[in-house]
């Protein structure tokens, strides 16, 4: 069935192309053109952990070939940023470099512990829409949750879906959890450093906070920054 | 739209028709994504619905164990081999290090009866932590199929998390001269491994472990299947 599925596709691609050709021919007006597909997205973060703030979440919606990182591989720069400083602004400018970028959005601020905040996207879908969304857990050396590219093409209208988040690290900096070395009103401690003081320098599943509670003496975090996953239930309702 | 609308409505009859049609040849992606836990090599099994590696809540066997405890998968290969299961053994070729990544050659399960997916290979450094996916179906549909699975407790061996209990082909940045962390299992049936907890103490305190390196969450790998 592989080969029909395949087949099919090809086929519908080249049926839009013939399409599209077609109205090009025609000097068609915009309102003949069937491949408009706008529609709005609103992407809702909630922050489920007992005592990690999030960053102002990065929304971005694009299409297959954007991926703000790759688990396994080293982080970009732009997502050390976002990860040890809470920082979103160099992922949302690289985002908006690439050839698969839609459109993006910052969250207002901080999203506290048992609250949330959402947002509200317009994007024409009509070459497909996927999302990702990042945000740092700011009580941690660059530990950051969110969503990888994933694809929104079959979300109806008014239909909703959740998504339960892990916590990943970026693997830029090494988890020492040390007075000095994390952002958040944990510690106030430094946000980005280029250095790539991690032993792995991969992005990977975060292994939780020790603490200094539980076992590491030099942590400057408590029981109450622990977390584990999910850390967000993100919720993706498309209004029209 | 309209030639949207054709073509899903083609698309869900293509698959209805094909919902018969079972899976017959696909890779398996094994992502490690640990901070610091190594696969020992890994047992890739397309089976049919009665057979299992493992169950939890059930007491482990021999060769679970010996897979669990030391990383053997000869055992469980040789359990199975009389249901004609599609197998691929130890694809990384080694140890699967953290974050990364291995993928099997192509498994054909044309012909046969395999249609569940089961993946099983210890953690180290732990006493009988082991990685695993139990009997998940193959979908008929080609496609990429991407999860996530999580860490079990073989349940045979206490979680003391000393070296002396804990094979090492390789340095994993254990230490020496604990005490001990645990001395039996309350649940000696298969279990979700409650995590390791390891210490900041490389010469002593109660475990060998490293608490900064040995640690981790659930889930701890990715699995993507692409069936073609």
């Amino acid at each position: 069935m592989s080969f029909l599925k395949i087949d099919l596709r090809t086929a519908m691609v080249t049926a839009a192309i013939g399409t599209s050709m077609l109205l090009t021919g025609c000097g068609s007006s915009s309102s003949h053109d069937s491949t408009v597909d706008m529609r709005t997205y609103e992407v809702s973060v909630s922050n489920v952990t007992p005592n990690q703030p999030f960053s102002p979440i990065a929304v971005i919606l694009h299409t297959s070939g954007y991926q703000a990182w790759v688990d396994g591989e080293s982080a970009s720069t732009a997502l050390e940023v976002l990860a040890e400083q809470g920082d979103n602004s160099d992922v949302l400018s690289d985002a908006s470099d690439h050839s698969a970028y839609l459109t993006s959005d910052s969250g207002a601020g901080v999203i506290a512990p048992g609250t949330y905040e959402s947002v509200q996207l317009e994007v024409d879908a009509q070459n497909g829409v996927s999302l990702s969304v990042i945000s740092m857990l700011v009580n941690t050396n660059d530990a950051y949750t969110g969503i990888n590219a994933t694809s929104l093409a079959a979300l109806e209208s008014g239909e909703s879906v959740s998504y339960s988040a892990p916590v990943w690290d970026a693997g830029t900096e090494s988890n020492t959890e040390a007075a000095g070395t994390i952002p958040g009103p944990a510690d106030g401690g430094e946000g980005f450093n280029a250095s790539r003081s991690d032993s792995s320098d991969r992005v990977r599943f975060h292994s939780g906070i020790v603490s200094s509670q539980d076992g590491l003496s030099s942590s400057v975090l408590t029981a109450d920054h622990r977390f584990d996953n999910p850390a967000a239930v993100i919720t993706v309702t498309r209004l029209d | 739209m309209n030639i949207k609308k054709t073509v899903i409505a083609t698309m869900l009859g293509l698959s209805a028709i094909s919902a018969n049609v079972q899976a017959e040849q696909f890779t398996v992606k094994i992502e490690n994504l640990t901070n610091g836990i190594y696969f020992t090599p890994l047992l890739v099994a397309a089976h049919d619905s009665s057979t299992k590696l493992f169950q939890t809540g059930t007491s482990a066997n021999a060769s679970l164990e010996a897979m669990a405890e030391g990383g053997d998968i000869s055992g469980l290969v040789a359990d199975i081999a009389g249901t004609s299961p599609t197998t691929v053994e130890n694809p990384a070729g080694s140890l699967l290090a953290p974050g990364a990544s291995t993928t099997t050659s192509t498994l054909d399960t044309d012909g046969t009866a395999n249609n569940y997916l089961s993946i099983v290979g210890m953690m180290l450094p732990t006493n009988d932590g082991f990685v695993g996916l139990n009997s998940w179906e193959i979908p008929s549909a080609a496609g990429t199929y991407s999860f996530t699975i999580n860490a079990y407790d073989a349940g045979t061996e206490a979680n003391d998390e000393l070296t002396t209990s804990i094979p090492a082909p390789i340095d994993f940045g254990t230490g020496t001269g604990g005490s001990g962390v645990a001395t039996s299992d309350s649940n000696t049936n298969v279990h979700i491994h409650r995590g390791s907890i390891g210490d900041d103490n490389s010469t002593g305190g109660i475990s060998d472990l490293d608490n900064s390196v040995h640690r981790w969450l659930n889930p701890i790998a990715r699995i993507t299947v692409v069936v073609q």
